[in-house]
């Protein structure tokens, strides 16, 4: 009985939250735009439609490139690559952070000081560098390999923290009483520590994909990104290239801009406010 | 039963590991079958690491523990499953030993997951109800319940009956109704008490003089990581040879007489072993040769099953 | 001195509705008099401790007097409060050894304390180094940060500064909970030279080891559930209880020299009710095994022999046919 008033309990205070809600109907409102928005337009992004350079109108809505290309229609397709980078990079962060944190932490000794400067190495490697090397082979390049090159190199924040939370809890009481039936430590990993860490992973998820969205749109925003389609930050790129700022093309860059922000900064408005639904000391009473 | 020979644990600690920490300094004794031991000391006796080290929750840097003939010391994964089924724990707080967000006879259902796998339905819900029962708890008002919803004289109790389950030997008790109330302590304590004619021998670890005395046979004082005195309880009790015993029973507060006016020097904060006796700095009769200081005294009988590790005692 | 409790009742707030945590509680204590204070968790014992210094949410005042050397006490109101603070009133807090800021030193720590209460410490210094001498610790204490110290150097540091200014009430709750049982011994022996030098008039000792008020106390009040159930003189509540809980609760305890294989001690069976919903009544009917029906209407807590209280209809019809 208990467990279901948890869940309401949870979704109580779940959907008070003013923070969890307002960030939770900004990145909806996103999603919903990525999924719907072509639909909305008939033209393709890199068609040239119209004028060029045409301030916002009735016709194109965010306004025309220095080439003639309807600004509302790449910022529509571009908006689901900002999706898909974050859901593939920071899953495959989120998975090999877990792999890794789960394993030190509770394995702790050699394999912790092992898994550590495994780590650390990743870590202080120069992202960017070896970003060049992978782009100096790869001349043809997908949303998909931005986004697996993201997951492997922004892990190491993922596994400090769950290596962390997972220290911690391998030393309560109920771990050893699992050890002492006989658990192997896969399954204690998976069905004791695990389940009690779920608000830690789900916010570290959180974390790793506005992360990954960022990362992402720096990226493509130095031309690192991929060769092919379009995205926000990509728009952005374009933008700058082509001489949006000093001829004040403002719609150009400002909507992609913008709407990277907002995602990810209505992500963690989020964060905050789930850390406040599952911590009850944090709630305001 | 069980035999504890020359056991150690020590802990690296300081910057880089640099000092050591002799949690447990070779410490040898051994329960007998269908006997309670109580393993007494204070906070950094090193009482729990040692029922850590018998669960195989910690490893020993030396010595050997044997169980029924065998080291177990270093047994791995089948072998030490198996070791599970005849030696079980219960320990302090009853509320972090299960898992708060699953109901609290999930225990039993690891047990049945692990070790029982092949049995039908109705066959484990007969044993467990048997166990259940053993301990005196009312299955209808234990099962299906989430932890937070039972008392903690029932966990505990509930924790014990887990390990009937097993059809235990031996069960390794540590300080295990110091978190209960005190009306519901004696239940708990009776109900150890109660299951040794089937045969079950217990360590019982705890800090408190009076409960020791209460259940059991024997008596193991521990003081910083060693054993200092040991024997048949009520030996220990009327007559304790140990300057730290007999400081121990001056200072416990006791509901039949009032403490005497003794003067005890108090601990200032440890660092580490001393190399002699570790009980020097206190020790009242520590004479002004430096055998105290430099030797440690090792354990020798001072009368029928009642030995002491002092200088006093050992015959040159 | 003397404090007098009238009627003292107070509830604490939670989403789902009030903690019936003390109810109306009323007794004294004399000038002198270490009164020791124990219970069962969820007695109210902690409760009663912080509603006559420290009440403030989720705790609230629902209706009560406290008065100390004739003058009321407002406990509901923190600020007027202040005044009473540390100066007539003083409490040594539960963890308050773990509870010291570990990036100060004591001397520094006690300086603050003393500043916030408009004391000099240069002026009080000489009496804290009298204080500490009492306590067999060395000056030295001063110029350490609390990881240098130990268990009971810490409580003892603690026991100090909370009595500095002589306050007329001391209350200490569960100072020696996490102590070794020679610095047990110690710092309750300690209490005791505090009340026999004028440091503090009379001392509440609160836990739930009575083997330890055995020791140090001159009388004991025993509370069940949020009410009081008996008070005597620490003889009379070990050795010839009145109240059925008291009773079962003394004869519960372990002793060196009873040893289960000669007679067996027995508990109470069931549990404290919850008091969020609390019985009607007399609060321990439901695991008593002499209640009756008067026993749904809450007994008083009267005077049946000269210092004895007892709050039991029980005892009061054996006292009336006496």
């Amino acid at each position: 009985m208990k467990k279901q008033k948890t869940k309401n309990e949870f979704l109580y205070f779940a959907l008070r939250n003013n923070k969890l809600r307002i960030g939770l109907i900004v990145v909806l409102f996103f999603l919903v735009l990525a999924v719907v928005g072509p639909m909305l337009t008939d033209h393709t992004p890199r068609a040239y439609v119209g004028p060029a350079a045409q301030p916002p109108s009735s016709e194109y809505w965010f306004g025309t490139t220095t080439f003639g290309q309807d600004v509302f229609t790449q910022f529509v397709y571009g908006l689901y690559p900002v999706f898909l980078v974050g859901i593939v990079g920071g899953g495959l962060g989120t998975l090999i952070g877990m792999l890794v944190g789960f394993t030190a932490g509770y394995r702790g000794g050699i394999v912790d000081e092992f898994l550590n400067v495994v780590t650390n190495v990743v870590l202080v490697i120069p992202a960017f560098a070896l970003l060049l090397i992978i782009a100096a082979y790869l001349t043809v390049r997908g949303v998909l390999v931005e986004s697996i090159f993201i997951g492997f190199t922004a892990w190491p924040w993922a596994a400090r923290a769950i290596r962390s939370q997972t220290f911690s809890l391998s030393s309560r009481d109920f771990v050893d009483l699992a050890r002492l039936s006989g658990m192997k430590p896969r399954k204690i990993i998976f069905t004791e520590i695990a389940p009690n860490m779920m608000s830690y992973l789900v916010m570290t998820f959180i974390l790793q994909f506005g992360g990954a969205i960022l990362i992402a749109a720096t990226l493509d925003f130095i031309g690192l990104g991929p060769t092919t389609g379009i995205s926000l930050g990509m728009m952005m790129q374009y933008a700058v290239l082509w001489g949006a700022l000093p001829l004040g093309m403002w719609w150009w860059f400002i909507p992609p801009g913008a709407a990277i922000a907002a995602i990810v900064g209505a992500l963690y408005v989020m964060n905050v406010g789930l850390d406040e639904v599952f911590n009850p000391k944090l709630r305001e009473m | 039963m069980l035999k504890l020979d020359d056991i150690s644990k020590i802990y690296k600690v300081g910057t880089f590991g640099g000092k050591e920490l002799l949690a447990v300094s070779n410490v040898s004794f051994d329960i007998k079958d269908g006997e309670v031991v109580s393993l007494i000391g204070e906070s950094g006796s090193g009482k729990s690491t040692i029922g850590k080290m018998i669960l195989r929750l910690i490893s020993t840097n030396s010595g050997a523990i044997i169980f029924d003939g065998v080291d177990i010391s270093t047994l791995k994964k089948r072998a030490l499953k198996e070791y599970y089924r005849s030696v079980q724990g219960v320990f302090q707080d009853p509320f972090s030993s299960y898992n708060p967000i699953f109901k609290a006879d999930r225990i039993l259902r690891i047990i049945r997951e692990e070790f029982y796998p092949d049995m039908k339905g109705r066959e484990w819900n007969n044993k467990i109800d048997s166990s259940l029962k053993a301990v005196g708890l009312n299955p209808k008002q234990v099962l299906k319940k989430f932890p937070h919803q039972l008392s903690g004289g029932q966990l505990q109790r509930f924790l014990i009956a887990r390990a009937l389950l097993l059809d235990i030997q031996f069960l390794v008790a540590d300080e295990i109704i110091s978190m209960l109330d005190a009306s519901t302590r004696i239940d708990v304590l009776n109900l150890l008490a109660d299951l040794k004619p089937r045969g079950l021998s217990i360590l019982f670890i705890t800090h408190d003089l009076s409960l020791g005395y209460y259940i059991s046979e024997r008596a193991v004082i521990l003081y910083r990581g060693c054993v200092v005195e040991m024997g048949v309880t009520e030996r220990i009790y009327d007559n304790p040879l140990h300057p730290y015993t007999q400081m121990l029973m001056a200072s416990v507060p006791r509901l039949d007489q009032k403490w005497e006016k003794t003067e005890a020097k108090l601990k200032a904060k440890q660092s580490e072993l001393p190399s002699g006796c570790p009980y020097y700095e206190r020790c009242p009769f520590a004479g002004k040769d430096e055998t105290c200081k430099r030797h440690r005294p090792t354990l020798t009988e001072a009368g029928s099953d009642h030995f002491v590790a002092c200088s006093r005692y050992t015959e040159e | 001195m003397s404090l007098k409790v009238e009627d003292l009742t107070v509830y604490y707030q939670t989403l789902k509705g009030d903690v019936q945590a003390l109810e109306g509680a009323t007794f004294t204590v004399a000038g002198g008099e270490i009164m020791g204070l124990a219970g069962e968790s969820g007695c109210g014992k902690t409760t009663l401790a912080n509603s006559l210094i420290l009440l403030k949410a989720p705790m609230r005042f629902i209706e009560g007097r406290v008065t100390l050397d004739d003058e009321e006490l407002p406990v509901w109101n923190m600020e007027e409060m202040n005044d009473f603070r540390f100066k007539k009133i003083s409490v040594i807090p539960q963890y308050a050894m773990n509870a010291m800021n570990p990036t100060r030193k004591i001397g520094r720590m006690t300086a603050d304390l003393l500043k916030s209460r408009q004391v000099s410490f240069k002026k009080t210094l000489p009496e804290l180094k009298r204080r500490l001498d009492l306590v067999e610790l060395s000056h030295d204490v001063l110029k350490m940060y609390p990881i240098e110290l130990s268990g009971g150097m810490k409580q003892r540091t603690v026991m100090v500064l909370s009595a500095l200014m002589n306050p007329s009430l001391l209350i200490a709750d569960e100072i020696t909970s996490a102590l070794d049982v020679s610095t047990q011994k110690a710092v309750v022996g300690m209490l005791v030279e505090f009340r026999d030098r004028g440091c503090c008039k009379s001392v509440i000792v609160i836990t739930h080891d009575i083997s330890v008020l055995y020791q140090i106390a001159d009388s004991i009040l025993i509370m069940y559930a949020g009410q009081l159930a008996e008070k005597a003189s620490t003889d009379v509540i070990i050795h010839s209880p009145r109240h059925p809980y008291t009773k079962r609760l003394i004869s519960s305890l372990p002793k060196i020299g009873v040893k289960h294989s000669q007679k067996r001690l027995t508990g109470i069976p069931g549990s404290p009710p919850l008091l969020l919903d609390p019985p009607i009544g007399c609060r321990f009917r439901e695991r008593c095994p002499v209640a009756f029906e008067k026993c749904l209407d809450v007994p008083p807590f009267l005077e049946i022999e000269k210092g004895h209280f007892v709050a039991c209809w029980k005892e009061f019809d054996k006292n009336a046919q006496a």
